[in-house]
């Protein structure tokens, strides 16, 4: 059949006029999700395994996922960033409609997720991932332009790239500044396995220069097995400056490439500003996050304690005693995928018991873990007392080899599991 | 015919992705895939649970938890399930392929 010129741009004038839903969600039960990081792709991905009657549609901006765990070892040059970047293509084949646009609303009282562009998603469950997004407000002088100079690379990608490059291009005799951020903020361990693995860098590379972390807490995870093992790696390479001891930022001067504290202004050859966080910002405007910016939830279900239908996981969620890594992310959608397949068909949810495992690389052959098993307590997610906690503080250099291997496992088996 | 196209892929997607996350799954059972991968594809020293015989799991997954095994990080983990979970959990693993 021919369609004349005048034909078609009338179709598609029309077609702009009433613009139709351009996903087709079927006539089952509906389930939408919202970001497609370890806690979202997962959650997707779980809940149609769970029922293949449900129909289940992710949304995410951005086709490729770059992963945050390891990509510490991109900045210290000891992984390239496509050894962290993954699709959704296998996700897309176990059923999951892909929609690669933000969304932009969420109407809790219609259940509709409203996606840039107009499309309209409705869902009888709704979970939201959305992470966190950088307070550019929290920090007097770090802007998101500001970041360009002084890259956060708390989100993994392009500031990654640029704090390598900062990183190579820094004369020996440097001092690189980590300003890291008061609790709580995506991956507790982060900002201490980045000062390691920078540290292990400029000792390879450029031994005259120095990691400075200044720190606006005088507390952080896994801190004696970290600053044991500085003492005996890096005596001259690292130096971590608490809040006690004036390590808090007050204010960043771009132009200076300073970092202003109570009393001191120290200049920096590189800077690294982690800024503090909140849950992305359509956890906001949809209303699930509280004045703290996080989201609270039913610490069995993860359903928002805000808006009901929503749950609410990984990052952006304030989960008790859990930290936010991506371990606790895919374990929580887990739960959640399951919670609510038992929810659609009018079934009550067991109470879930969750696991939470934390590799850090002091160097590429020196690892260190944090473990926790949690279940809901009081109305937290709260540690089993006696279970969990660090590795031991005096294990031999064999033991911190065997854990780096395994984090290396670790990361090819979490990834796999969500992406593969 | 592109919607027949779609369908044809779509049942093949179905076979190729076996190892399910079944709704009977125990309470802490889903957490335990995070590490031990289902996928034998994925190159890890952590091996696999699934189809192992549930007392070896179990026997492993209590002696973590009395300090009687050496381990790096299961000794942690086993410490927060009682024997009941430990069981329901070994039992479930074994019967997934």
């Amino acid at each position: 059949m021919r369609v004349s010129r005048r034909e078609l741009v009338k179709a598609a004038g029309a077609a702009a006029l009433f613009p139709l839903p351009a996903l087709a969600q079927g006539a089952g039960p509906k389930v939408v999700v919202i970001g497609g990081g370890f806690a979202g792709a997962s959650a997707a991905r779980f809940v149609k395994q769970q029922d293949r009657a449900i129909a289940v549609t992710l949304v995410e901006i951005n086709p490729t996922f770059t992963a945050c765990p390891f990509s510490n070892g991109v900045i210290a040059g000891l992984r390239e960033l496509r050894a962290q970047q993954f699709n959704y293509e296998r996700l897309a084949e176990t059923g999951v409609t892909l929609a690669f646009q933000p969304a932009t609303a969420v109407d809790a009282q219609a259940r509709r997720v409203t996606l840039n562009g107009g499309t309209q998603l409705s869902y009888d469950r709704l979970v939201m991932a959305p992470g966190i997004d950088l307070r550019f407000d929290g920090l007097p002088g770090y802007t998101e332009a500001a970041a360009q100079e002084m890259p956060h690379a708390w989100k993994a990608g392009e500031q990654t790239l640029l704090l390598r490059r900062q990183l190579e291009a820094m004369e020996d005799g440097g001092t690189v500044v980590i300003v890291a951020p008061a609790n709580p903020f995506r991956c507790p361990p982060g900002p201490y396995e980045r000062a390691s693995l920078i540290a292990h860098y400029l000792k390879t590379k450029k031994p005259k220069s120095k990691v400075l972390i200044l720190d606006a807490k005088d507390a952080f995870s896994k801190q004696r097995l970290f600053q044991n093992a500085w003492k005996e790696l890096y005596p001259d390479h690292l130096e971590w400056v608490s809040l006690s001891q004036g390590g808090k930022v007050n204010e960043v001067d771009v132009k200076e490439r300073t970092l202003v504290t109570d009393f001191t202004r120290h200049k920096a050859s590189v800077a690294n500003v982690i800024p503090p966080q909140r849950a992305g910002a359509i956890a906001q405007s949809a209303g699930v996050a509280d004045r703290s910016g996080w989201c609270p939830v039913d610490p069995a279900t993860f359903e928002s304690k805000l808006v009901p239908n929503i749950h609410v996981i990984g990052d952006a969620a304030i989960m008790g005693g859990m930290p936010k890594s991506a371990f606790s992310a895919n374990a929580q959608a887990k739960v959640c995928a399951e919670v609510v397949a038992t929810l659609l068909k009018g079934g009550t949810p067991a109470e879930p018991r969750l696991i939470n495992t934390c590799y850090s690389l002091v160097a590429p052959d020196y690892g260190i873990t944090v473990a926790g098993v949690y279940k809901p307590t009081n109305g937290q997610l709260a540690d089993i007392p006696g279970a969990g906690g660090v590795s031991p503080a005096d294990a031999p250099r064999s033991a911190r080899a065997l854990e780096a291997q395994f984090a290396d496992g670790w990361f090819k088996t979490i990834t796999g599991e969500v992406f593969g | 015919m592109q919607a027949t196209r779609v369908s044809v892929a779509m049942i093949l997607a179905l076979l190729a992705n076996g190892a399910a996350l079944a709704a009977d799954a125990p309470a802490g059972a889903a957490g335990c895939s995070g590490c031990h991968a289902g996928n034998p594809r994925i190159e890890t020293p952590v091996p696999p649970l699934s189809g192992r015989p549930a007392a070896d799991i179990s026997t492993a997954m209590i002696a973590f938890k009395a300090g009687q095994r050496p381990g790096t990080i299961m000794d942690r983990i086993a410490k927060g399930f009682s024997d009941e979970e430990i069981s329901a959990i070994a039992q479930w693993y074994a019967g997934q392929k």
